[in-house]
């Protein structure tokens, strides 16, 4: 039998530092992890015996724009025994947003990592085939960023005109 | 399609990795099937490589019914964004909204009575008896048995007017409500689930002596699109996809929701991942539905009377009636559909068995009245992954087989 806790020991004795925290809400647990070392925990919690994560249920992120680091991508893994549900949570700066792909790890994850490469313009190093896959080929932006409008025209006022003046997709010079 | 020729040629560039080099060479063939192809169950397009009539490889496109409603969500309250959730998965529009409820109830921190939750599990299962009913008719229409598909819309047609009847609309029925339902079932609901239990299942055995006993389904289903129960594990396979390989995983009993727990009903596996096992499995899992509906039908009859709503007023509206006798209540109601309630920040994760496998909801709040995030972890996108491997070195004519074994809805894929 292993326990979350167990895991949490388990993980913090082998990787330190690289924990940055454990949050726990509404009955839920997240480990989060830096995102150097994101691929070697999600590595470890799969292929170790004793914890055995063998499942990725979902794979997602979301935007804290504009704070920073902005996104976090979240892993939620299950152990299919006991059963136990883990998310393993890393943020991601939103300069050039990069991350390591899990697809060595986690099979699953090759279409879900493209999603948020499509959605949130986060591009995963060592993926497949990086490709955006519910947009079409030649669209620009990333629709899941906060700062990525929802339609509509996006209203001008005094202290944004400028930042929005330049991204508005009418004929310049 | 573009005109710019620039563009078309750096689009064809960009999948160059996809194919093996002999397909540069017009050795073999890169072909395109559907978008429109009547048999790829909605908008799915899928470009195959082909040795002669063998495949070498499969790459599904898909994109072309995105519709951003997970975007769209995060610009409506709690409640109000739930009417989004019918139009994912256009078969499973009672599971969606259940998932999606669950989620918000788990998010605010919510109870529901028991009463509702008893009604809300007889809806997710006639829900999943119409669903597949539509993929049973769909699949034996594309592979073998054309009449199939007239005779499975004539009983889903049973479910849908039991749908009309309680909410008013045959499918996009946002009945389940953060908190309960809607409103109460009709006075006829148990009669009439009562009706169609005794008339289906004379049905099922129809149609099961139809397909098991036609050797041209035999053929053309067994040891089609095998794919092994560690490796459908390894690519996120969930549902009757992942239980035709062996594996009893089944979100009602690994993770219960909504009561599930209490009731009795088993989890039916295959043994050969092929075609044939998927397609005996939600075989017997409609007979597994039924016999749910049935325990909860009786449950149902004992509870009667009960509240399907939770009392809890900084979520759930107050009733009409109360309105023109309580300030309170008048507040209340005009907060809630004003402004909504304030979901405290952190995330989420809730998942159901939908008919086509685990569809999970993440949720995210950050203090204000309107989702964070909202992700569909829908089982139609994470199947789909794992065509190309069940396809490989097939017929052409079997990718059609396989599509309908992995019983995809491409509203759920394309979100």
């Amino acid at each position: 039998m292993t326990t979350l806790e167990q895991t949490l020991t388990a993980l913090k004795a082998r990787f330190g530092d690289a924990i940055e925290g454990v949050e726990t809400f509404q009955g839920e647990t997240t480990v989060v992890v830096s995102a150097e070392q994101v691929v070697e925990v999600l590595k470890h919690l799969r292929e170790t015996q004793a914890l055995n994560f063998r499942f990725l249920a979902d794979l997602t992120a979301y935007d804290d724009y504009p704070d920073e680091p902005r996104f976090k991508v979240c892993y939620q893994i299950r152990n299919l025994l006991e059963p136990l549900n883990l998310r393993v949570k890393t943020a991601v700066g939103g300069e050039a947003p990069t991350l390591a792909s899990c697809t060595a790890v986690y099979p699953a994850a090759g279409w879900q990592e493209r999603e948020l490469f499509d959605m949130f313009g986060i591009a995963f190093t060592g993926h497949p085939d990086l490709r955006r896959i519910l947009m079409p080929s030649d669209w620009e932006g990333h629709p899941l960023r906060k700062d990525y409008p929802l339609g509509y025209e996006e209203v001008q006022f005094t202290f944004n005109y400028d930042a929005i003046d330049k991204k508005k997709p009418y004929a310049k010079e | 399609m573009t005109n710019n020729p620039q563009l078309l040629e750096a689009t064809l560039d960009e999948l160059k990795h996809l194919f093996s080099p002999r397909a540069e060479t017009g050795e073999t063939m890169v072909l395109n099937m559907g978008p429109q192809h009547p048999s790829t169950h909605g908008v799915l397009r899928l470009i195959v490589e082909l040795d002669g009539e063998i495949l070498v490889n499969t790459v599904p496109d898909i994109g072309f019914l995105h519709t951003g409603i997970e975007k769209n969500m995060e610009a409506k309250t709690f409640t109000k964004a739930l009417v989004m959730t019918d139009r994912l998965d256009y078969l499973n529009n009672m599971g969606n909204n259940l998932t999606y409820v669950l989620a918000v109830e788990k998010l605010m921190g919510v109870s529901v009575p028991e009463r509702a939750q008893v009604i809300r599990v007889i809806l997710a299962e006639l829900q999943r008896i119409a669903s597949h009913l539509i993929w049973l008719g769909t699949h034996t229409l594309d592979i073998a048995i054309q009449s199939m598909l007239f005779w499975c819309v004539r009983e889903r047609e049973h479910i849908l007017e039991i749908f009309e009847d309680i909410s008013g609309q045959r499918m996009m029925t946002s009945f389940m409500r953060p908190g309960g339902l809607w409103r109460d079932v009709t006075p006829t609901f148990i009669e009439k689930v009562e009706a169609f239990l005794a008339y289906l299942p004379a049905k099922l055995d129809d149609y099961e002596t139809m397909t098991r006993n036609n050797p041209i389904w035999i053929d053309r289903t067994q040891g089609i699109g095998v794919i092994s129960g560690e490796t459908a594990l390894d690519w996120g396979l969930t549902g009757a996809s992942l239980r035709g390989s062996g594996v009893a995983l089944d979100i009602r009993k690994l993770l219960p929701y909504s009561g599930y727990e209490t009731y009795a009903f088993d989890v039916p596996v295959g043994q050969h991942g092929d075609v044939y096992d998927r397609y005996w499995v939600r075989m017997l899992e409609l007979r597994e539905s039924l016999k749910i509906v049935r325990q909860a039908i009786d449950r149902l009859k004992k509870l009667a009377g009960a509240p399907v709503i939770a009392d809890d007023r900084k979520v759930v509206p107050p009733p009409r009636a109360e309105l023109g006798r309580s300030m309170e209540a008048l507040i209340h109601h005009f907060k809630l559909w004003t402004e909504g309630y304030a979901a405290p920040v952190g995330q989420v994760y809730v998942s159901t068995e939908s008919p086509r496998g685990e569809l999970g909801v993440f949720l995210a709040g950050n203090g204000g009245p309107k989702p964070h995030r909202v992700h569909f972890r829908t089982p139609s996108f994470v199947n789909l992954q794992a065509l190309p491997l069940m396809t490989k070195g097939h017929f052409i004519a079997d990718v059609v087989a396989v599509v309908g074994s992995i019983d995809i809805v491409l509203g759920d894929v394309d979100r």
